[in-house]
């Protein structure tokens, strides 16, 4: 179920979001499309019939197997919680007081993590993409930590910080830390250096070359890194939650095992994932909001 | 010549033994050789050679992009050390802010000298009309055709009342028949500003019809062959590009560049413009 359900996330994502090329700069000797509007064609109907029956049929051959206790030798369904199980826990969750407090800690946390690891990846991208001083002095230690997961942190976390809550925000902030610096480095390496030179040329100094041309020039490439490193910030807040934690949505699957309510694993996953995906679409709908020439640009190449 | 005021809507160039060379791997290559020429205030002159015969150097070092080696280039008698608004550029491809509508495109020069949003957007609307934009200023660069864009950038440029406009083969990626629209229109507008205009092309005809002057050079290294004063009276029309007049001088710049002996492998001009940037770009992120 876990997996299937962020597959599915995925694609919804994906369609959503215009490809990423690598800043493509159309260069026009064309005439163009006057407008991007209508880019979101809707789908046939007949495709939309085949995916939902897709989802139908998912969830009917969960239920027969989790109803008829399947045992397949390698994997049990013995002790999966069919979808008419897991229907009566989720309407039980969100009637009981304590929904309120699974939900706001986990998301008080995301939100801690994810807003400082933005703001601290994108002022170290920048710094890093336009100083070499900056380069040198920065980024040897950043490497050798980047390839080391946030989960990989918990431990030390824990030690390292007065309160569980501090470590479980720093365990997210960690998350999603390294996503938006990536990209907000190559972003800045992605301006086309001409730019630079006229921005220059038309009488722009330093501070202003940052605000009007590198970070509106990296901020495509800024939003990409936002909506990944959202992405990871909630992958590892779970996982934080999971041994940390006392309240939050990773508490909750985790607890629900330890007292063997299995439904409520199913409903905790669900959340897990609405809630991941969600956070998602929004910053990603919040940077295109942040772009629209990059939607037009984006809407242009693709017709 | 001291005080700033007085010589504010001039525009004289002067070059002294100029020389930029370029380090590619191990080779060194001499890109301008020792050009010396002096350009009067108001002049229109076209750069005329063959591609690779340092024009766009040159024109990068006119802007302030890249610096000689050695001699000396003056603007109003003081020397050119750094890009400046008083020296506009316009390149082959444009360079619009692709996040910037086209009316904060062209207010940008005067948004970095502080000018009041309604000021500058008033002056951004003027310019815009007088390229023949009126009507597209909500637009982003990407939906506009490769002339517009590159009336945008004209305009941009224009917008600080730049003592000189540097220009880099500006319609060399045009169709024809934009390309001979574009001719025009640039001649108009300079009519109306009558700025110094230094012009790249590697295109006889198109530096006969606009060009006061045309500076032929040659390559390897690039030096400045021979000087050619264009006499014909303007406004000129498709009646001065099959006169007898221009025939002759066409004539003329096709014996001394087919004169050219081929060089080795010359590093492409317009890519050396921008080789500190870039390097300095590259370097920057390791």
């Amino acid at each position: 179920m876990h997996g299937a359900h962020f597959s599915l996330a995925a694609t919804d994502t994906s369609l959503s979001a215009p490809a990423q090329d690598d800043g493509a700069s159309n260069d026009a000797d064309i005439d163009r499309p006057e407008t991007a509007k209508g880019k979101r064609a809707h789908l046939p109907f007949g495709r939309l019939f085949v995916r939902l029956l897709s989802l139908v049929v998912f969830v009917a051959l969960w239920q027969a197997a989790s109803g008829n206790r399947l045992h397949l030798g390698l994997v049990n369904f013995q002790n999966v919680p069919a979808p008419s199980e897991v229907v009566p826990a989720l309407r039980d969750l969100l009637q009981s007081p304590k929904i309120g407090a699974h939900v706001g800690s986990s998301l008080c946390r995301v939100f801690a993590g994810f807003v400082s690891a933005a703001l601290a990846g994108i002022a170290l991208g920048l710094m890093i993409g336009r100083s070499r001083w900056a380069a040198d002095l920065l980024q040897p230690p950043l490497e050798m930590l980047r390839p080391i997961p946030g989960v990989a942190w918990i431990p030390l976390a824990i030690l390292m910080f007065p309160s569980s809550e501090l470590s479980m925000v720093f365990i997210t902030f960690v998350g999603a830390l390294f996503p938006v610096l990536l990209n907000t480095i190559h972003g800045v390496s992605g301006i086309d250096p001409r730019l630079i030179a006229a921005a220059k040329s038309l009488g722009a100094g330093r501070l202003r070359l940052l605000t009007e041309v590198i970070a509106p020039g990296a901020a495509p490439s800024i939003v990409t890194g936002l909506s990944i490193g959202m992405g990871t910030s909630w992958f590892c807040l779970v996982t934080a939650e999971m041994i940390a934690g006392q309240y939050g949505i990773g508490y909750f699957t985790w607890e629900s095992y330890n007292l063997q309510s299995y439904a409520d694993i199913v409903v905790g996953m669900l959340f897990i994932g609405v809630f991941g995906m969600a956070s998602s679409v929004l910053v990603r709908k919040f940077g295109d909001l942040l772009t629209p020439w990059y939607q037009i640009g984006n809407a242009c190449g693709h017709e | 010549m001291s005080d700033p005021h007085e010589i504010s809507r001039s525009g004289h160039i002067e070059s002294r033994d100029l020389s930029i060379g370029w380090r590619h791997g191990k080779e060194h290559f001499q890109a301008v050789d020792r050009v010396s020429f002096s350009i009067a205030a108001g002049q229109f002159v076209c750069l005329l050679g063959p591609s690779g015969c340092g024009k766009s150097t040159l024109l990068g070092a006119l802007a302030g992009h890249i610096r000689a080696a050695s001699g000396s280039l003056f603007l109003d008698g003081a020397a050119i050390l750094a890009p400046s608004p008083e020296r506009g550029l316009v390149f082959q491809h444009h360079t619009l802010f692709p996040w910037k509508k086209v009316i904060d495109n062209v207010a940008f020069g005067l948004k970095m000298k502080g000018v009041a949003r309604a000021e500058r957007r008033a002056r951004a609307r003027e310019l815009l009309d007088l390229v023949g934009l009126s009507g597209f200023e909500d637009k982003y660069p990407v939906q506009l055709s490769g002339g517009m864009q590159q009336r945008v950038e004209i305009a941009r440029v224009l917008i600080n009342q730049p003592r000189v406009l540097l220009m880099d083969e500006p319609f060399g990626a045009l169709d024809a028949q934009t390309r001979w629209i574009m001719q025009q229109l640039l001649l108009q507008v300079w009519a109306s500003i009558r700025t110094t205009i230094v012009f790249v092309t590697h295109d006889i005809d198109e530096a006969l019809f606009l060009a006061d002057r045309v500076l032929v050079m040659s390559h390897c290294p690039g030096r400045i062959r021979d000087d050619i004063p264009v006499p014909a009276a303007r406004p000129r029309g498709e009646a001065w590009l099959t006169s007898d007049g221009f025939i002759r001088l066409k004539r003329h710049c096709l014996d001394l560049i087919h004169d050219e002996r081929p060089c080795a492998n010359p590093p492409d001009g317009a890519d050396l413009a921008l080789q500190p940037a870039v390097s300095r770009l590259a370097e920057a992120l390791i």
